[in-house]
């Protein structure tokens, strides 16, 4: 009795959080759908557009006209680029704050969120002049740099939770059984901080590649990212609809992919460590 | 325990994240305070020279400066409301036993990681077009007139689109926090007799509270600074401008330099006011 019941219960949340899921889910999956139509029928009527037939001609059609590999390679540099070099600058400090903690530490850590809200408008001349100035406008070496910094203070404070929760009667136990500083290093805490690491990365790249105030601001035709280049459908020419739902699901698909296995990562990285 | 060699050796591991956002912070906030006080027209004339506090003065009686508040604040608030009374209900959703509850969660989370931009030019084209976005066609399918979202109601347009990408940051930050719950408290207070309704007020919401600060704060400090989803769809017209949008307009489009960074100083300080109230949060989490 008490199962059927709750066998029922069960039945009735999952409808209803599937039509919830469908829903918000529907425009992704609408843009699927449309990518693989011909311009002319992506047009018509939802139910036009399901029946007509499928092709993969929008595809090829955005690479011929626009070079769309050119700024999806874009984005590849400038995403895995500023993860890169924000880790080889954060491990270091989040391992130095997370290992020798002084009386310092949680104010340079708080300090180091604060600039993470600094709003980029308010800093939007300075930057756009120092890179003119530099040679670095519409450069990938720029966006890289950038986005470094923006994300800095979030790799940081992620990685400084992860070392955090390496226990230190593991590096204790393995100085009683003879472990120098290097071996500790080598064989004790860097398998232990991998994962830790690849979490940060992986966040961060999602970060980068769909940062849109810098990217749009700071590129024009040669270092456009995705980010950037879709943009420039806001002021298309004839029908684009099948063009503009390719190029969309050729951005985001990596992105979808990776950010599914990074929900953990997420609520750490984004809540700074107050949501567990 | 640490020695005074190790002490140095930590400070010098430091020392490359603190210098570059050290110089990140201070460069361009100096360059940004120093313009602010100066008549500079990159476009026409160069540096007119120092002008005092006139550009903090003209920024907030320009007749452009209100509505653009206004707008803010609607966008921020008709966002938090909508997405965090939807992701409560979402995070208790998805907290029970349901069928297919990976992806379920999966198709829920899937907005967030859809760049701005993309997200911008869908709705506007794919859904809201007023002749041949999926919205006119259920709109004549009814026999009704279809809607010109985006330039006859481009405040709730622009604020549905962004709920949508915020609602599974939402969602996904209740949820964690959901499950944190003790669940045997929740089945004490279920044998105490306590119904649904009860327990949601008296456990489960109070249990959240902290988590729906944390979400509102972080939103706030995000959507304060929304640019990508209004740039592809109103480009700031029909009453979309925001704060940030119209600093923007003034720095990069009208190159009124002065003016622009007089407003990006009003920009910092209201963010950190917000950003004081989550390093507060924060703080205490990391004693803790």
């Amino acid at each position: 009795m008490a199962r059927a019941t709750s066998n029922r219960q069960k039945l009735i949340t999952s409808i209803i959080a599937w039509a919830a899921a469908i829903v918000i889910f529907f425009p992704i999956l609408w843009i699927i759908v449309l990518s693989f139509k011909a311009e002319g029928d992506a047009i018509r009527t939802p139910l036009g557009v399901l029946t007509s037939s499928w092709t993969l001609d929008s595809y090829a059609v955005v690479q011929d006209r626009s070079d769309y590999l050119k700024h999806f390679f874009n984005s590849v540099i400038v995403a895995v680029g500023s993860t890169l070099l924000g880790i080889l600058v954060a491990v270091p400090a989040a391992w130095s704050m997370a290992f020798v903690p002084s009386k310092r530490t949680r104010g340079i850590l708080m300090w180091m969120l604060s600039t993470k809200m600094l709003p980029a408008v308010g800093v939007l001349y300075p930057i756009y002049l120092l890179f003119i100035q530099l040679g670095i406008l519409d450069s990938r070496t720029g966006l890289v740099i950038v986005l470094m910094l923006i994300n800095l203070p979030i790799i940081v404070w992620m990685l400084y939770t992860y070392f955090r929760e390496i226990p230190a009667e593991i590096l204790e136990a393995a100085r009683m059984d003879g472990a120098g500083m290097r071996a500790e290093l080598l064989y004790v805490l860097t398998p232990m901080a991998i994962p830790g690491i690849a979490s940060t990365m992986l966040l961060n790249v999602i970060l980068a590649w769909n940062e849109a105030f810098w990217t749009l601001n700071l590129t024009a035709a040669k270092a456009a990212p995705l980010t950037a280049f879709i943009a420039s459908y806001s002021s298309p020419e004839g029908l684009f609809y099948a063009k503009l739902s390719a190029a969309s699901v050729m951005a985001i698909a990596p992105i979808l992919v990776m950010g599914w296995f990074s929900q953990k990562q997420l609520v750490r990285g984004l809540t700074f460590g107050a949501v567990k | 325990m640490a020695t005074q060699h190790s002490r140095s050796i930590a400070r010098l591991m430091m020392a490359p994240a603190v210098v570059l956002l050290l110089g990140w912070m201070l460069v361009p906030l100096t360059m940004t305070l120093f313009f602010s006080f100066k008549k500079y027209l990159p476009l026409r004339g160069g540096d007119l020279g120092w002008v005092g506090f006139e550009n903090y003065v003209r920024f907030v009686s320009s007749s452009s400066f209100w509505p653009a508040v206004g707008t803010t604040l609607l966008i921020v608030g008709g966002v938090l409301v909508i997405t965090v009374l939807l992701g409560i209900a979402l995070a208790l959703l998805l907290d029970q036993p349901i069928w297919g509850q990976g992806i379920v969660r999966i198709l829920v989370i899937a907005p967030f990681f859809v760049m701005p931009t993309v997200s911008g030019l869908v709705w506007k084209n794919m859904f809201m077009d007023p002749v041949n976005g999926f919205f006119a066609h259920i709109w004549r399918l009814f026999g009704a007139e279809p809607i010109q979202w985006l330039s006859h109601a481009s405040m709730p347009s622009l604020v549905m689109i962004i709920s949508w990408q915020w609602l599974p940051f939402a969602t996904l930050i209740l949820l964690t926090a959901i499950q944190s719950l003790d669940s045997e408290q929740l089945e004490a207070a279920e044998m105490d007799g306590a119904r649904p309704v009860g327990r949601f007020w008296f456990i489960t919401l109070p249990h959240l509270a902290r988590a729906i600060t944390v979400v509102i704060l972080i939103q706030t400090i995000f959507l304060l600074s929304i640019f990508a989803e209004i740039f592809v769809t109103t480009a700031g017209a029909f009453g979309t401008k925001t704060l940030t949008y119209l600093i923007f307009q003034r720095v990069l489009e009208s190159q009124n330099v002065g003016l622009g960074s007089a407003g990006g100083v009003y920009a910092i300080i209201l963010a950190n006011i917000v950003a004081v109230f989550l390093l507060r949060i924060v703080g205490k989490n990391l004693d803790a």
